[in-house]
Protein backbone atom coordinates (compact mmCIF):
# COMPACT_ATOMS: atom_id res chain seq x y z
CA UNK A 1 0.00 0.00 0.00
CA UNK A 2 2.59 2.55 0.78
CA UNK A 3 4.75 1.57 -1.84
CA UNK A 4 1.70 2.05 -4.17
CA UNK A 5 1.35 5.60 -2.84
CA UNK A 6 4.87 6.45 -3.08
CA UNK A 7 4.86 5.12 -7.05
CA UNK A 8 2.57 7.74 -7.14
CA UNK A 9 3.94 10.48 -5.92
CA UNK A 10 7.56 9.20 -8.26
CA UNK A 11 4.87 8.91 -11.37
CA UNK A 12 3.06 12.59 -10.27
CA UNK A 13 6.28 14.51 -10.08
CA UNK A 14 7.88 13.41 -13.50
CA UNK A 15 4.10 14.55 -14.73
CA UNK A 16 4.92 18.03 -13.40
CA UNK A 17 8.57 18.11 -14.60
CA UNK A 18 7.30 16.94 -18.16
CA UNK A 19 5.04 20.30 -18.19
CA UNK A 20 7.72 22.30 -19.01
CA UNK A 21 8.15 23.01 -22.70
CA UNK A 22 8.03 19.98 -25.14
CA UNK A 23 11.38 18.62 -26.42
CA UNK A 24 9.21 17.06 -29.69
CA UNK A 25 9.30 18.59 -32.81
CA UNK A 26 6.29 19.15 -35.02
CA UNK A 27 8.04 17.67 -38.65
CA UNK A 28 9.17 19.36 -40.67
CA UNK A 29 8.72 22.68 -38.39
CA UNK A 30 11.23 23.43 -35.84
CA UNK A 31 10.37 25.29 -32.13
CA UNK A 32 7.87 23.33 -29.88
CA UNK A 33 4.30 23.61 -29.83
CA UNK A 34 3.93 27.28 -28.26
CA UNK A 35 6.62 28.80 -30.60
CA UNK A 36 6.30 27.23 -33.93
CA UNK A 37 8.83 28.23 -36.72
CA UNK A 38 8.51 27.18 -40.46
CA UNK A 39 11.60 26.63 -41.84
CA UNK A 40 12.41 22.85 -41.68
CA UNK A 41 14.75 21.16 -38.92
CA UNK A 42 18.38 22.19 -39.34
CA UNK A 43 20.94 19.52 -39.74
CA UNK A 44 24.41 19.85 -38.94
CA UNK A 45 27.17 21.29 -40.83
CA UNK A 46 28.69 17.32 -41.54
CA UNK A 47 25.77 16.10 -42.77
CA UNK A 48 25.55 13.78 -45.63
CA UNK A 49 22.77 14.10 -47.40
CA UNK A 50 22.38 12.86 -50.99
CA UNK A 51 25.55 13.49 -52.96
CA UNK A 52 25.16 15.86 -55.87
CA UNK A 53 28.06 17.52 -58.32
CA UNK A 54 29.73 20.53 -57.99
CA UNK A 55 29.80 23.43 -60.31
CA UNK A 56 32.97 25.46 -61.34
CA UNK A 57 31.98 29.28 -61.46
CA UNK A 58 34.90 30.46 -62.93
CA UNK A 59 35.42 28.08 -65.74
CA UNK A 60 31.25 27.70 -66.19
CA UNK A 61 31.41 23.83 -66.35
CA UNK A 62 31.32 20.84 -63.63
CA UNK A 63 34.32 20.11 -62.02
CA UNK A 64 33.51 15.74 -63.55
CA UNK A 65 35.99 14.80 -65.71
CA UNK A 66 33.87 11.55 -65.59
CA UNK A 67 37.51 9.47 -64.27
CA UNK A 68 35.37 6.74 -62.28
CA UNK A 69 37.12 6.85 -59.04
CA UNK A 70 34.16 7.15 -57.39
CA UNK A 71 31.73 5.05 -58.99
CA UNK A 72 34.72 2.02 -58.50
CA UNK A 73 34.96 3.30 -54.67
CA UNK A 74 31.18 2.83 -54.48
CA UNK A 75 29.85 -0.40 -51.98
CA UNK A 76 27.01 -0.27 -53.92
CA UNK A 77 27.73 0.57 -57.89
CA UNK A 78 24.83 3.43 -57.51
CA UNK A 79 26.84 5.57 -59.95
CA UNK A 80 27.42 5.68 -63.76
CA UNK A 81 28.87 7.75 -65.64
CA UNK A 82 30.36 8.96 -69.52
CA UNK A 83 33.41 11.09 -70.35
CA UNK A 84 33.45 12.84 -73.64
CA UNK A 85 36.57 15.27 -74.79
CA UNK A 86 36.18 18.85 -73.49
CA UNK A 87 34.72 21.67 -76.05
CA UNK A 88 36.05 24.40 -73.58
CA UNK A 89 39.73 23.16 -73.93
CA UNK A 90 39.99 23.04 -77.50
CA UNK A 91 39.20 26.85 -77.14
CA UNK A 92 41.26 26.99 -74.65
CA UNK A 93 39.17 28.22 -72.03
CA UNK A 94 39.37 25.19 -69.52
CA UNK A 95 42.32 23.02 -68.24
CA UNK A 96 40.37 19.84 -68.24
CA UNK A 97 40.96 17.79 -71.23
CA UNK A 98 37.90 15.75 -70.28
CA UNK A 99 34.59 16.13 -69.27
CA UNK A 100 31.59 14.83 -68.00
CA UNK A 101 29.24 14.03 -70.63
CA UNK A 102 26.09 12.21 -68.67
CA UNK A 103 26.14 11.03 -65.35
CA UNK A 104 23.29 9.60 -62.92
CA UNK A 105 23.03 8.54 -59.39
CA UNK A 106 20.58 6.00 -58.14
CA UNK A 107 19.31 7.71 -54.52
CA UNK A 108 17.65 4.62 -54.04
CA UNK A 109 20.56 2.50 -53.85
CA UNK A 110 22.74 5.11 -52.28
CA UNK A 111 23.54 4.47 -48.65
CA UNK A 112 25.03 7.85 -47.82
CA UNK A 113 28.76 6.40 -46.74
CA UNK A 114 30.48 9.79 -48.45
CA UNK A 115 33.70 7.39 -49.88
CA UNK A 116 32.70 9.12 -53.42
CA UNK A 117 33.25 12.15 -51.46
CA UNK A 118 36.34 10.94 -49.98
CA UNK A 119 37.85 9.33 -53.09
CA UNK A 120 37.23 12.31 -55.59
CA UNK A 121 40.47 14.12 -56.71
CA UNK A 122 38.57 16.65 -58.62
CA UNK A 123 36.13 18.25 -55.38
CA UNK A 124 33.79 17.10 -58.10
CA UNK A 125 31.15 15.57 -55.86
CA UNK A 126 29.85 16.55 -52.36
CA UNK A 127 27.40 15.14 -49.65
CA UNK A 128 24.81 17.70 -50.06
CA UNK A 129 22.02 18.48 -47.05
CA UNK A 130 18.98 17.36 -49.30
CA UNK A 131 17.47 14.11 -47.40
CA UNK A 132 14.00 14.58 -48.22
CA UNK A 133 13.49 13.36 -52.31
CA UNK A 134 10.53 10.50 -51.92
CA UNK A 135 8.77 10.09 -55.04
CA UNK A 136 6.17 7.73 -56.23
CA UNK A 137 8.14 5.78 -58.79
CA UNK A 138 10.48 2.68 -58.29
CA UNK A 139 12.84 5.06 -60.60
CA UNK A 140 12.03 8.49 -59.28
CA UNK A 141 15.06 8.44 -57.90
CA UNK A 142 17.84 7.98 -60.65
CA UNK A 143 19.14 11.60 -61.37
CA UNK A 144 20.64 12.40 -64.30
CA UNK A 145 23.61 14.89 -64.54
CA UNK A 146 21.27 18.13 -64.69
CA UNK A 147 19.54 17.71 -61.71
CA UNK A 148 22.76 16.69 -59.78
CA UNK A 149 24.17 19.61 -60.68
CA UNK A 150 21.11 21.77 -59.75
CA UNK A 151 21.70 20.23 -56.61
CA UNK A 152 24.90 20.68 -56.00
CA UNK A 153 25.04 24.65 -56.91
CA UNK A 154 22.48 24.83 -54.67
CA UNK A 155 24.05 23.29 -51.75
CA UNK A 156 27.72 25.62 -52.69
CA UNK A 157 25.52 28.85 -52.50
CA UNK A 158 23.98 27.57 -49.21
CA UNK A 159 26.88 26.55 -47.67
CA UNK A 160 29.97 28.90 -49.09
CA UNK A 161 31.07 25.69 -50.35
CA UNK A 162 35.09 25.88 -50.84
CA UNK A 163 36.97 23.26 -52.80
CA UNK A 164 38.05 20.48 -50.03
CA UNK A 165 41.43 20.55 -52.14
CA UNK A 166 41.77 24.19 -51.31
CA UNK A 167 40.73 23.80 -47.68
CA UNK A 168 43.80 21.94 -47.25
CA UNK A 169 46.33 24.56 -49.03
CA UNK A 170 44.82 27.54 -46.39
CA UNK A 171 45.68 25.60 -43.63
CA UNK A 172 48.77 24.55 -44.81
CA UNK A 173 49.61 28.61 -45.61
CA UNK A 174 50.48 26.99 -49.12
CA UNK A 175 49.83 29.36 -52.16
CA UNK A 176 45.71 29.55 -52.84
CA UNK A 177 45.63 29.86 -56.26
CA UNK A 178 42.09 30.80 -57.73
CA UNK A 179 40.31 29.33 -60.64
CA UNK A 180 41.84 28.70 -63.72
CA UNK A 181 45.80 28.57 -62.20
CA UNK A 182 44.81 26.16 -59.61
CA UNK A 183 42.84 23.95 -61.98
CA UNK A 184 46.03 23.84 -64.35
CA UNK A 185 48.36 22.80 -61.10
CA UNK A 186 45.80 20.30 -59.78
CA UNK A 187 45.57 18.51 -63.60
CA UNK A 188 49.46 18.77 -63.03
CA UNK B 1 1.48 -38.06 -13.57
CA UNK B 2 3.15 -38.59 -16.63
CA UNK B 3 6.32 -37.03 -17.77
CA UNK B 4 5.94 -33.57 -19.55
CA UNK B 5 7.25 -33.86 -22.37
CA UNK B 6 7.30 -32.45 -26.20
CA UNK B 7 4.37 -33.62 -27.26
CA UNK B 8 1.64 -34.71 -23.68
CA UNK B 9 0.93 -32.72 -20.85
CA UNK B 10 0.76 -33.22 -17.28
CA UNK B 11 -1.54 -35.68 -17.10
CA UNK B 12 -0.05 -37.72 -20.07
CA UNK B 13 -2.63 -35.80 -22.79
CA UNK B 14 -1.67 -34.79 -26.48
CA UNK B 15 -0.68 -31.04 -26.49
CA UNK B 16 -2.55 -29.41 -29.29
CA UNK B 17 -1.24 -25.95 -28.28
CA UNK B 18 1.25 -24.26 -30.37
CA UNK B 19 1.51 -20.70 -29.94
CA UNK B 20 3.03 -18.42 -32.44
CA UNK B 21 5.24 -15.40 -31.36
CA UNK B 22 6.53 -13.17 -34.17
CA UNK B 23 8.06 -12.96 -36.36
CA UNK B 24 5.92 -9.29 -36.43
CA UNK B 25 5.51 -9.23 -32.62
CA UNK B 26 6.53 -5.80 -31.14
CA UNK B 27 8.04 -7.56 -28.44
CA UNK B 28 10.83 -8.78 -30.78
CA UNK B 29 12.42 -5.85 -31.82
CA UNK B 30 12.58 -7.03 -34.92
CA UNK B 31 11.48 -10.04 -37.21
CA UNK B 32 12.22 -12.62 -34.73
CA UNK B 33 9.62 -15.66 -34.50
CA UNK B 34 9.29 -18.21 -31.88
CA UNK B 35 7.24 -21.24 -31.70
CA UNK B 36 6.26 -21.84 -28.27
CA UNK B 37 5.12 -25.39 -27.41
CA UNK B 38 2.33 -24.34 -24.29
CA UNK B 39 0.86 -26.60 -21.34
CA UNK B 40 -2.00 -24.26 -20.51
CA UNK B 41 0.16 -21.21 -19.77
CA UNK B 42 3.36 -22.58 -18.93
CA UNK B 43 5.72 -23.26 -21.58
CA UNK B 44 7.42 -26.75 -22.07
CA UNK B 45 9.57 -25.94 -24.97
CA UNK B 46 10.24 -22.99 -27.67
CA UNK B 47 12.27 -23.02 -31.41
CA UNK B 48 13.30 -19.91 -32.37
CA UNK B 49 13.41 -19.44 -35.92
CA UNK B 50 16.07 -16.84 -36.98
CA UNK B 51 16.63 -15.42 -40.29
CA UNK B 52 14.34 -12.82 -41.47
CA UNK B 53 16.58 -10.04 -41.64
CA UNK B 54 19.54 -12.29 -43.18
CA UNK B 55 21.59 -9.68 -45.84
CA UNK B 56 24.53 -12.25 -46.02
CA UNK B 57 26.88 -9.64 -44.67
CA UNK B 58 29.57 -11.92 -44.13
CA UNK B 59 29.35 -13.17 -48.31
CA UNK B 60 28.68 -9.68 -49.30
CA UNK B 61 31.99 -8.58 -47.24
CA UNK B 62 34.23 -11.17 -49.67
CA UNK B 63 33.03 -8.81 -52.71
CA UNK B 64 33.59 -5.60 -51.28
CA UNK B 65 36.82 -3.82 -50.65
CA UNK B 66 38.45 -3.30 -47.39
CA UNK B 67 36.89 0.18 -46.66
CA UNK B 68 33.65 -0.34 -48.45
CA UNK B 69 33.35 -3.41 -45.52
CA UNK B 70 33.29 -0.43 -42.77
CA UNK B 71 29.41 0.26 -44.15
CA UNK B 72 28.37 -3.53 -44.04
CA UNK B 73 29.95 -3.51 -40.56
CA UNK B 74 27.81 -0.36 -39.55
CA UNK B 75 24.72 -2.31 -40.81
CA UNK B 76 25.33 -5.45 -38.50
CA UNK B 77 24.43 -4.30 -35.24
CA UNK B 78 22.64 -0.85 -35.78
CA UNK B 79 22.45 0.46 -32.16
CA UNK B 80 25.58 0.15 -31.92
CA UNK B 81 27.16 1.22 -35.33
CA UNK B 82 30.92 2.65 -33.96
CA UNK B 83 31.59 -0.21 -31.67
CA UNK B 84 31.17 -2.47 -34.77
CA UNK B 85 33.30 -0.05 -36.79
CA UNK B 86 35.93 -0.26 -34.37
CA UNK B 87 36.24 -3.56 -34.22
CA UNK B 88 36.53 -4.14 -38.10
CA UNK B 89 39.05 -1.75 -38.17
CA UNK B 90 40.80 -3.28 -35.39
CA UNK B 91 40.96 -6.62 -37.15
CA UNK B 92 42.44 -4.77 -40.27
CA UNK B 93 44.99 -2.84 -38.43
CA UNK B 94 46.40 -5.74 -36.45
CA UNK B 95 46.57 -8.14 -39.77
CA UNK B 96 48.78 -5.05 -41.16
CA UNK B 97 50.68 -3.82 -37.94
CA UNK B 98 49.11 -0.42 -38.37
CA UNK B 99 49.72 2.12 -35.61
CA UNK B 100 47.24 4.25 -34.65
CA UNK B 101 47.41 7.49 -33.17
CA UNK B 102 46.73 8.32 -29.67
CA UNK B 103 43.99 10.92 -30.68
CA UNK B 104 42.43 8.74 -32.76
CA UNK B 105 42.38 5.93 -30.26
CA UNK B 106 40.97 8.44 -27.63
CA UNK B 107 38.04 9.55 -29.84
CA UNK B 108 36.99 6.25 -30.81
CA UNK B 109 36.89 5.11 -27.30
CA UNK B 110 34.91 8.34 -26.79
CA UNK B 111 32.63 8.06 -28.79
CA UNK B 112 31.89 3.88 -28.52
CA UNK B 113 31.58 4.77 -24.95
CA UNK B 114 28.84 7.16 -25.85
CA UNK B 115 27.29 4.69 -28.75
CA UNK B 116 27.51 2.28 -25.57
CA UNK B 117 24.64 4.67 -23.49
CA UNK B 118 22.57 5.43 -26.34
CA UNK B 119 22.35 1.39 -26.83
CA UNK B 120 21.90 1.12 -23.28
CA UNK B 121 19.32 3.75 -23.22
CA UNK B 122 17.11 2.02 -25.85
CA UNK B 123 17.38 -0.76 -23.77
CA UNK B 124 15.98 0.57 -20.91
CA UNK B 125 13.37 2.47 -22.75
CA UNK B 126 12.47 -1.12 -24.63
CA UNK B 127 12.31 -2.57 -21.37
CA UNK B 128 9.96 -0.57 -19.60
CA UNK B 129 7.62 -1.01 -22.74
CA UNK B 130 8.04 -4.88 -22.56
CA UNK B 131 6.91 -4.63 -18.82
CA UNK B 132 4.02 -2.01 -19.69
CA UNK B 133 5.74 1.62 -18.31
CA UNK B 134 5.44 3.96 -20.93
CA UNK B 135 6.55 6.79 -19.87
CA UNK B 136 10.36 5.82 -18.95
CA UNK B 137 10.77 4.92 -23.01
CA UNK B 138 10.46 8.94 -23.93
CA UNK B 139 12.92 10.00 -21.49
CA UNK B 140 15.67 8.06 -22.42
CA UNK B 141 14.70 8.28 -25.96
CA UNK B 142 14.82 11.75 -25.65
CA UNK B 143 18.42 11.19 -24.30
CA UNK B 144 19.28 8.72 -26.80
CA UNK B 145 18.42 11.53 -29.30
CA UNK B 146 20.59 14.25 -27.71
CA UNK B 147 23.65 11.42 -28.21
CA UNK B 148 22.77 11.03 -32.16
CA UNK B 149 22.89 14.84 -32.39
CA UNK B 150 26.57 15.12 -31.46
CA UNK B 151 27.14 11.97 -33.77
CA UNK B 152 25.67 13.66 -36.60
CA UNK B 153 27.45 16.54 -35.47
CA UNK B 154 30.95 14.53 -35.54
CA UNK B 155 30.80 11.79 -38.55
CA UNK B 156 27.56 13.26 -40.74
CA UNK B 157 25.03 10.70 -39.99
CA UNK B 158 23.04 9.76 -36.96
CA UNK B 159 23.22 6.06 -37.33
CA UNK B 160 25.30 4.81 -40.45
CA UNK B 161 28.42 6.89 -39.58
CA UNK B 162 31.51 5.51 -41.36
CA UNK B 163 33.61 7.32 -39.40
CA UNK B 164 36.36 5.42 -38.53
CA UNK B 165 39.58 4.53 -40.72
CA UNK B 166 41.74 2.02 -40.77
CA UNK B 167 44.86 3.78 -38.98
CA UNK B 168 42.77 6.66 -37.84
CA UNK B 169 39.43 8.73 -38.56
CA UNK B 170 38.40 10.05 -41.45
CA UNK B 171 38.34 13.77 -40.28
CA UNK B 172 38.90 15.57 -36.86
CA UNK B 173 36.19 16.10 -34.41
CA UNK B 174 34.87 19.78 -34.55
CA UNK B 175 36.59 22.40 -32.26
CA UNK B 176 33.37 22.47 -30.21
CA UNK B 177 33.90 18.74 -29.84
CA UNK B 178 34.83 18.80 -26.17
CA UNK B 179 32.53 21.21 -24.60
CA UNK B 180 29.75 19.65 -26.84
CA UNK B 181 30.22 16.41 -24.96
CA UNK B 182 30.80 17.68 -21.35
CA UNK B 183 27.40 19.15 -22.05
CA UNK B 184 25.84 16.45 -22.86
CA UNK B 185 27.12 13.92 -20.54
CA UNK B 186 25.51 16.53 -17.50
CA UNK B 187 22.40 15.73 -19.88
CA UNK B 188 22.48 12.03 -20.38
CA UNK B 189 23.48 12.07 -16.40
CA UNK B 190 20.14 13.54 -15.59
CA UNK B 191 17.99 11.41 -17.89
CA UNK B 192 18.96 8.52 -16.41
CA UNK B 193 18.78 9.09 -13.08
CA UNK B 194 14.94 10.10 -14.13
CA UNK B 195 13.96 6.71 -15.92
CA UNK B 196 15.86 4.97 -13.55
CA UNK B 197 14.64 6.84 -10.38
CA UNK B 198 10.74 6.05 -12.01
CA UNK B 199 11.50 2.53 -12.99
CA UNK B 200 14.50 0.59 -11.64
CA UNK B 201 12.33 0.66 -7.96
CA UNK B 202 8.93 0.29 -8.90
CA UNK B 203 6.96 -2.17 -7.68
CA UNK B 204 4.95 -3.50 -10.39
CA UNK B 205 8.65 -3.65 -12.63
CA UNK B 206 9.85 -5.26 -9.70
CA UNK B 207 7.35 -7.79 -9.46
CA UNK B 208 7.38 -8.50 -13.38
CA UNK B 209 11.11 -9.16 -13.62
CA UNK B 210 12.49 -10.45 -10.24
CA UNK B 211 13.35 -14.10 -10.20
CA UNK B 212 12.33 -14.85 -13.55
CA UNK B 213 14.64 -16.59 -15.92
CA UNK B 214 17.38 -17.17 -13.33
CA UNK B 215 20.73 -18.17 -15.00
CA UNK B 216 23.21 -19.65 -12.39
CA UNK B 217 26.99 -18.84 -13.67
CA UNK B 218 27.70 -22.33 -14.17
CA UNK B 219 24.64 -22.19 -16.82
CA UNK B 220 25.36 -18.88 -18.30
CA UNK B 221 28.79 -19.81 -19.21
CA UNK B 222 28.01 -22.93 -20.73
CA UNK B 223 25.48 -21.35 -22.91
CA UNK B 224 28.20 -19.07 -24.10
CA UNK B 225 26.67 -16.05 -22.86
CA UNK B 226 28.86 -12.94 -22.95
CA UNK B 227 28.13 -8.42 -22.11
CA UNK B 228 25.75 -7.72 -19.64
CA UNK B 229 24.02 -11.20 -19.58
CA UNK B 230 26.76 -13.01 -18.37
CA UNK B 231 27.66 -10.45 -15.64
CA UNK B 232 23.96 -10.31 -14.33
CA UNK B 233 24.80 -14.00 -13.45
CA UNK B 234 27.56 -13.26 -11.38
CA UNK B 235 30.22 -13.86 -13.89
CA UNK B 236 33.02 -10.88 -13.64
CA UNK B 237 34.17 -11.31 -17.25
CA UNK B 238 34.60 -7.98 -19.76
CA UNK B 239 37.03 -7.82 -22.69
CA UNK B 240 37.82 -4.50 -21.67
CA UNK B 241 38.97 -5.37 -18.35
CA UNK B 242 40.10 -9.02 -18.75
CA UNK B 243 42.15 -8.37 -22.99
CA UNK B 244 42.34 -4.49 -22.86
CA UNK B 245 42.56 -3.06 -26.28
CA UNK B 246 42.93 0.42 -27.46
CA UNK B 247 43.42 2.62 -24.77
CA UNK B 248 40.99 0.93 -22.20
CA UNK B 249 43.66 -0.02 -19.89
CA UNK B 250 45.08 3.38 -18.93
CA UNK B 251 41.01 4.57 -18.07
CA UNK B 252 39.35 3.76 -14.51
CA UNK B 253 36.56 1.90 -14.70
CA UNK B 254 34.11 -0.50 -12.62
CA UNK B 255 32.33 -3.42 -14.04
CA UNK B 256 28.97 -3.69 -11.81
CA UNK B 257 28.00 -7.58 -11.32
CA UNK B 258 25.03 -9.15 -11.08
CA UNK B 259 23.69 -11.43 -7.72
CA UNK B 260 20.72 -13.32 -9.04
CA UNK B 261 20.59 -13.65 -12.10
CA UNK B 262 17.40 -12.52 -12.79
CA UNK B 263 15.77 -10.39 -15.66
CA UNK B 264 15.72 -7.82 -13.24
CA UNK B 265 19.39 -7.66 -12.57
CA UNK B 266 19.98 -8.04 -16.28
CA UNK B 267 17.91 -5.03 -16.38
CA UNK B 268 19.79 -2.94 -13.32
CA UNK B 269 23.16 -3.70 -14.43
CA UNK B 270 22.80 -1.97 -17.58
CA UNK B 271 21.91 1.49 -15.59
CA UNK B 272 24.76 1.10 -14.04
CA UNK B 273 27.14 0.51 -17.14
CA UNK B 274 26.04 3.77 -18.23
CA UNK B 275 27.05 5.25 -15.20
CA UNK B 276 30.49 3.41 -15.73
CA UNK B 277 30.67 4.38 -19.26
CA UNK B 278 29.90 8.35 -18.39
CA UNK B 279 33.30 7.88 -16.32
CA UNK B 280 35.23 6.68 -19.09
CA UNK B 281 34.28 9.13 -21.33
CA UNK B 282 34.86 11.99 -18.91
CA UNK B 283 38.52 10.34 -18.31
CA UNK B 284 38.60 10.13 -21.41
CA UNK B 285 38.43 14.17 -22.28
CA UNK B 286 40.58 14.79 -19.62
CA UNK B 287 43.21 12.44 -21.18
CA UNK B 288 42.45 13.32 -24.82
CA UNK B 289 45.79 14.60 -26.35
CA UNK B 290 46.41 16.81 -29.61
CA UNK B 291 47.65 15.60 -32.46
CA UNK B 292 46.49 14.33 -35.97
CA UNK B 293 44.05 11.75 -36.51
CA UNK B 294 44.92 11.05 -40.56
CA UNK B 295 45.46 7.39 -41.49
CA UNK B 296 49.13 6.79 -42.68
CA UNK B 297 47.57 4.95 -45.47
CA UNK B 298 46.73 7.62 -47.76
CA UNK B 299 44.34 7.00 -50.53
CA UNK B 300 45.12 3.98 -51.78
CA UNK B 301 44.06 0.37 -52.52
CA UNK B 302 44.11 -1.58 -49.50
CA UNK B 303 46.00 -4.76 -50.28
CA UNK B 304 46.94 -6.36 -46.53
CA UNK B 305 49.21 -9.11 -46.80
CA UNK B 306 48.07 -12.28 -46.63
CA UNK B 307 46.98 -13.73 -43.16
CA UNK B 308 44.54 -14.34 -40.63
CA UNK B 309 43.56 -12.55 -37.27
CA UNK B 310 40.91 -12.73 -34.80
CA UNK B 311 40.18 -9.63 -32.46
CA UNK B 312 37.71 -9.26 -29.91
CA UNK B 313 35.80 -6.26 -28.12
CA UNK B 314 33.29 -5.77 -25.89
CA UNK B 315 29.83 -4.04 -27.65
CA UNK B 316 26.86 -3.41 -25.50
CA UNK B 317 25.46 -6.62 -25.90
CA UNK B 318 28.15 -8.48 -25.06
CA UNK B 319 31.73 -9.60 -26.86
CA UNK B 320 31.62 -9.47 -30.37
CA UNK B 321 35.07 -11.19 -32.49
CA UNK B 322 35.60 -10.49 -35.81
CA UNK B 323 38.13 -13.56 -37.84
CA UNK B 324 39.24 -11.66 -40.98
CA UNK B 325 41.69 -13.95 -43.53
CA UNK B 326 43.43 -12.21 -46.19
CA UNK B 327 44.72 -13.53 -49.57
CA UNK B 328 46.62 -10.87 -50.39
CA UNK B 329 44.17 -9.18 -52.43
CA UNK B 330 42.13 -5.81 -51.95
CA UNK B 331 38.91 -7.97 -51.06
CA UNK B 332 38.56 -10.07 -47.64
CA UNK B 333 39.00 -13.47 -48.27
CA UNK B 334 36.67 -14.28 -45.52
CA UNK B 335 35.38 -12.21 -42.80
CA UNK B 336 33.69 -14.09 -39.91
CA UNK B 337 31.71 -12.55 -37.03
CA UNK B 338 30.95 -13.83 -33.65
CA UNK B 339 27.75 -11.52 -32.75
CA UNK B 340 26.96 -11.35 -28.90
CA UNK B 341 23.82 -10.91 -29.82
CA UNK B 342 23.57 -14.51 -32.05
CA UNK B 343 25.23 -16.30 -29.15
CA UNK B 344 23.44 -14.80 -26.04
CA UNK B 345 20.07 -15.80 -27.90
CA UNK B 346 20.90 -20.00 -27.93
CA UNK B 347 20.03 -19.83 -23.66
CA UNK B 348 16.68 -18.58 -24.85
CA UNK B 349 15.61 -22.23 -24.99
CA UNK B 350 16.79 -22.58 -21.35
CA UNK B 351 15.32 -19.48 -19.81
CA UNK B 352 12.11 -20.33 -21.22
CA UNK B 353 11.18 -23.55 -20.01
CA UNK B 354 8.88 -23.41 -17.35
CA UNK B 355 8.51 -20.15 -17.61
CA UNK B 356 4.85 -18.08 -18.06
CA UNK B 357 3.55 -17.16 -21.50
CA UNK B 358 3.39 -13.44 -19.93
CA UNK B 359 7.26 -13.22 -18.74
CA UNK B 360 8.41 -14.67 -22.69
CA UNK B 361 8.38 -10.76 -23.72
CA UNK B 362 10.66 -9.52 -20.93
CA UNK B 363 13.05 -12.45 -20.84
CA UNK B 364 13.53 -11.84 -24.44
CA UNK B 365 13.64 -7.78 -23.91
CA UNK B 366 16.54 -8.77 -21.17
CA UNK B 367 18.34 -10.33 -23.51
CA UNK B 368 18.74 -7.78 -25.59
CA UNK B 369 19.33 -8.92 -29.51
CA UNK B 370 19.52 -6.87 -32.54
CA UNK B 371 18.16 -8.90 -35.31
CA UNK B 372 20.13 -7.24 -37.46
CA UNK B 373 23.30 -8.92 -35.46
CA UNK B 374 22.19 -12.05 -35.35
CA UNK B 375 20.82 -12.76 -38.41
CA UNK B 376 23.80 -10.16 -40.69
Amino acid sequence: MFNSLKGLVVTLVSTMHGLRAPVTRQYPSTGNLLKRHDEPTPVKDRFMGFPALTWDETVGEPYCTSCMVCIRGCPTQCMSAVMKDNPLFIEEKSTRRKIVDTFEINLNRCILCGICVEVCNFDAIVMTHEHEMSTYNRNGDRVDLSALLEIGQKHQKATDWIPPTKRVKAVTGGDTGTGPAAAEAESK
Amino acid sequence: MAQVSKTTNRNGEPIEMLLNMGPQHPSTHGVFRMVLWVDGEKIVDVEPHIGYLHRGSEKLCEGEQYNQVITLFDRMDYIANFNNEQIYCRAVEKLMGLEVSERSEYIRVILCELNRIASHMLFIATMGLDAGAMTPSMFCFRGRERIQGLFEAVSGARMMHNYFRFGGLKEDVPDDFVPQVRELLELVKADTDESDKLLSFNEIFLARLKGIAVMTAEDAIDYGLTGPCLRASGVDYDVRKAAPYSVYDRLDFDVPIGLDGDCWDRYYLRVQEIYQSIRIVEQALDQLPEGSVESSLGRRLLRPPAGEVYVRAENPRGEIGVYLISDGSDKPYRVKVRPPSFCNLSALKHMLKDCWIADCVVILGALDIVLGEVDR
